[in-house]
């Protein structure tokens, strides 16, 4: 192993660490999804499949919101300093957008049960839909992630994250929804491998950004 | 004087010649078009200034971070701000047209929609900024923001009008309306260079301004 996939690998199993010791985020957001879902139930009984569907990518997006806003504010500044003597920024950004992924994967799978057994289950495909909706949440959480750390630069919280995050996300969202559509329809259509395509060769390119781009935004 | 300003002299003489010759000149006829056609001169126009100021504020960001010269950060700003103020524009102009030809001010056609989505990307750059006191970490936090902002934006709002059908001409059984040479002849040499020159023209005197009041401040 070479030494940055072992900076990566360290710093990935101290937040790993410091989730299971602490047990905020997991649990935190856990009762966010199932709280929110409820709401959603009480409200709406079992929507048809397009509000279902809709609903189920505006969830995620909220969801992802709350997961990932925590991921810099928790470092302090010694902290930073600290992990930025040791480590380097690109490995930092890098085990930080591998923890949040993996995060919101077990988010995303949480709340597609969740959905599930509250507001019915109008899937005509579900297993590609399972496949999109970790592909989507890890899209989000990509983005999110980078987004989490201008914020917190910028001192501020979850509030400006939504603010830069919500336009930027839209084009992704409109992507992952017409796949989605494409999970509804009992005849399963060509196209679906095109879009995953793209959805992922976009999940590349913001991981590029965000090696390129993290370095500036960390010196001080 | 002339070697200086002999492009602002130009930008005089190409939107003249964009109005007369737009308003007067021959174009073709076409069904449900008809004369709102001569809009193709600053609908049109609009956007692909748009596209080059936010272009041109993208690569002083990246220069920007490249040198930290201070400069170049009130550069990116102020081209993102006159590409706002463009983008308004092209909004309101062809949100016009649309309701004279499409029967609807407002469609959800996918270029609406990413047009309303960029320039909300660029008023959150500016909120952005706002939200910092420290010149400094406003610039370089700002200029990593426009370089990702642009760079997730805009490959997705190129790609996205063609995996869905438009109303907008250009796409498949809708043929570009600048395919006629009528519409050419004023366009690539007239209206796309004229207001271009225009933008550029407001914001060096924006930037002029911006430098006059921090020379003051020291």
């Amino acid at each position: 192993m070479g030494g940055w996939t072992r900076h990566i690998w360290t710093l990935f199993k101290k937040d790993l660490l410091l989730e299971v010791r602490q047990q905020y985020t997991f649990y935190g957001v856990l009762l966010y999804v199932a709280s929110t879902i409820f709401v959603l139930y009480l409200s709406m009984g079992q929507p048809e499949a397009d509000v279902w569907k809709g609903l189920f990518w505006m969830i995620q997006l909220f969801i992802c919101v709350n997961a990932v806003a925590k991921s810099f504010v928790q470092e302090g500044r010694g902290r930073l300093l600290y992990f930025y003597s040791i480590a380097g920024a690109r490995d930092f950004i890098l085990s930080k957008l591998l923890f949040n992924a993996l995060l919101m994967l077990l988010m995303s799978l949480v709340s597609l049960a969740i959905f599930m057994l509250m507001l019915g289950n109008p899937l005509a495909h579900p297993l590609s839909f399972l496949l999109l909706s970790c592909l989507g949440g890890i899209s989000l959480s990509l983005v999110f992630t980078f987004l989490a750390a201008i914020a917190a630069r910028a001192q501020q919280g979850a509030a400006l994250m939504a603010i830069l995050g919500f336009p930027l996300i839209i084009p992704q969202l409109l992507l992952l929804n017409r796949a989605s559509t494409i999970a509804f329809q009992d005849v399963l259509q060509a196209g679906l491998a095109g879009m995953i395509g793209l959805i992922t060769a976009l999940d590349l390119m913001i991981i590029a950004l965000a090696v390129v781009l993290f370095p500036f935004l960390w010196k001080d | 004087m002339l070697r200086q300003n002999w492009w602002k002299i130009l930008c005089v003489i190409l939107l003249l010649y964009t109005f007369v010759a737009g308003f007067l000149g021959p174009v073709p006829a076409r069904p449900i078009l008809n004369e709102t056609i001569r809009n193709y001169y600053f609908h049109i126009a609009m956007w692909f200034s748009m596209m080059i100021l936010f272009i041109t504020s993208l690569v002083y960001s990246i220069k920007y971070l490249r040198t930290n010269n201070h400069i170049f950060d009130i550069y990116a700003l102020e081209y993102a701000k006159t590409g706002i103020v463009y983008g308004c524009l092209g909004l309101a102009t062809g949100s016009a047209w649309a309701g004279f030809t499409w029967g609807a001010f407002w469609s959800n056609d996918p270029k609406q929609l990413g047009a309303v989505v960029a320039l909300l990307i660029y008023l959150a750059y500016l909120v952005l900024r706002n939200s910092m006191t420290d010149v400094d970490k406003r610039a370089r936090i700002g200029a990593v923001y426009n370089v990702f902002a642009f760079a997730m934006l805009f490959p997705t709002i190129w790609i996205i009008p063609r995996l869905v059908e438009s109303l907008h001409p250009g796409g498949a059984g809708n043929p570009a309306i600048n395919a006629d040479g009528r519409i050419r002849i004023i366009f690539w040499p007239g209206a796309l260079p004229g207001w271009t020159l225009l933008a550029v023209w407001i914001t060096t005197l924006r930037i002029r301004l911006q430098l006059l009041a921090e020379q003051r401040l020291h």
